[in-house]
């Protein structure tokens, strides 16, 4: 390792968490633009043209603000709380790929962090990390809001990391790498969202319930927790917890679009490299937009069924992908490469079938009555 | 081929040595805005702004309070499924490399996951009361 590597990876790195920074600064942007136009109103449009300046105004707003600390409040865990939720949703950033690799000041620039070979594994367990933070977040406000706040998170998102590991297998399978680049490289032809629909579907649900967005927002729940597990928080720490929800909005469109919508991939981006992180910032736009509006659509459901959606209907489901997938692989190894279309076409009945019985189940009659 | 197999792995260490420094630039992150604003903030406490907030209503007893047995067994059931699940990656991983014979064994481990999943559903864990 030279001396020129080590200011190579540093620029490198502190340039990632800069864009992820202004992401998460112009993504709030976006998602009150965007819910402002579903809602037939204007949006922020005071600060600066459009209101492109508003991101700005609230950082400087958020600094000079005083910050509580509750009496009774564990003091290293309240402050330590939204670092530790913070660090893992930059970190998991660091196996995505945005792009092959570029020419730059005559060097070989590499456009993703680190290209390990255990790159899904190392997102599972990065994302594992983030439960803590809530949790600390929440036991350490010494409130009885903020505390059932951080419950109700972990449960959730213990309940649906299930079905977002199964899904990740599924990817895996059909790549037959956890290498970020093998799986990227393996859509050349066709994107895993048209192999794997269900899976998809499957990672794109659970990954909402995992960064706490609507419909799922159950430990934010302002109407019967006022605002969860961060309900003490004000000032710079509220802002850090604030960023780390979005960063993981980030970081998890990335990954989504890595996996199932062929990553930096897309015409001619083997002749112009560079096309690559705008390929990947076009499918983060597209699949954050997904995100507002589902927020925009969905009312919140009601935290027990929420659980049973977990474990009754995603998790079997997720099962069933996943053996749906390996008999499918399996099918076109030994008998024809065709027969990988058994596949899709295998998850869509599932899938179908899934629905079905939620539809039959919501009808019967203690549903009714509720 | 055994240097090969060299090479990768030092190009392994180094891509987890370049992780190690991207999580120590992670930390400085969210650590240089909670100086700036210990700089910049205005400090004023009194024991009124530290109580804790309950929307104008004065906390009764303490808010460590009991909580759901429920709980506890969502994150027993949790742990088996995910261990569970972490023993599929290396299988899913092999599958096309695997002879026959293990791909279908690791297709029984999902139906005793199956199983198990059906089990705790009849006994009745799965119910949030």
């Amino acid at each position: 390792m030279t001396f020129a590597l080590l200011i190579e990876w540093l620029i490198k790195g502190f340039v990632l968490v800069l864009v992820l920074l202004g992401g998460f600064a112009y993504l709030t942007l976006y998602e009150r633009k965007a819910l402002a136009r579903i809602q037939v109103r204007i949006g922020p449009n005071r600060a600066g043209p459009w209101g492109i300046l508003q991101p700005i105004a609230d950082a400087i707003k958020l600094i000079f603000k005083e910050e509580l600390i509750p009496a009774k409040a564990d003091k290293l865990l309240f402050i330590l709380a939204p670092v530790v939720t913070l660090v893992p949703a930059l970190v998991i950033t660091a196996v995505v790929p945005w792009g092959s690799e570029i020419m730059m000041f005559g060097r070989v620039i590499t456009l993703y962090i680190a290209d390990i070979n255990v790159g899904v594994l190392y997102i599972m367990s990065v994302a594992s990390i983030a439960v803590y933070g809530v949790v600390l977040a929440g036991w350490s406000s010494n409130n009885k809001y903020a505390m059932m706040g951080g419950l109700r998170s972990s449960a959730q998102m213990i309940s649906y990391e299930m079905s977002l590991g199964l899904a990740f297998i599924s990817a895996i399978m059909l790549a037959g790498s956890m290498r970020m680049l093998d799986i990227v490289e393996a859509q050349r032809t066709l994107w895993f969202v048209l192999l794997q629909p269900v899976g998809t579907a499957i990672f794109l649900i659970a990954t909402l319930a995992e960064v706490n967005r609507p419909p799922f927002d159950m430990p934010e729940a302002e109407q019967e927790l006022t605002a969860g597990y961060h309900v003490e928080y004000s000032g710079m720490k509220f802002a850090l917890l604030f960023m780390a929800e979005y960063d993981k909005m980030i970081a998890i469109s990335a990954i989504g679009a890595t996996l199932f919508f062929g990553g930096f991939r897309g015409p001619f981006v083997d002749t112009y490299p560079w096309l690559g992180p705008i390929y990947m910032l076009l499918k983060l736009v597209i699949l954050l937009f997904g995100m507002i509006w589902v927020r925009a659509t969905f009312p919140r459901i009601r935290y027990d069924r929420l659980m049973a959606f977990g474990w009754k209907v995603m998790l079997p489901l997720s099962l069933a992908i996943v053996f749906i997938t390996a008999a499918g692989i399996l099918l076109a190894e030994q008998v024809n490469p065709l027969l990988i279309w058994t596949v899709p076409a295998l998850s869509l009945l599932a899938g179908v079938f899934t629905i079905a019985m939620i539809d039959r189940e919501l009808r019967r009659k203690e549903y009714a009555r509720a | 081929m055994g240097q090969q197999i060299f090479l990768s792995g030092v190009l392994m260490q180094t891509a987890w040595l370049y992780i190690s420094l991207f999580l120590i630039i992670g930390i400085i992150v969210p650590v240089v805005p909670l100086l700036l604003s210990w700089l910049l903030a205005p400090k004023k406490p009194n024991p009124v702004k530290q109580s804790t907030y309950e929307c104008g209503i004065e906390t009764v007893g303490d808010s460590w309070v009991q909580f759901k047995a429920q709980y506890y067994i969502f994150a027993l059931v949790f742990l088996i499924f995910d261990v569970e699940t972490v023993f599929l990656f290396p299988w899913a991983l092999a599958m096309d490399k695997l002879p026959l014979f293990v791909v279908l064994e690791g297709i029984l481990f999902i139906l005793i996951l199956v199983a198990g999943l059906v089990y705790v559903w009849r006994k009745g864990m799965l119910e949030w009361v």
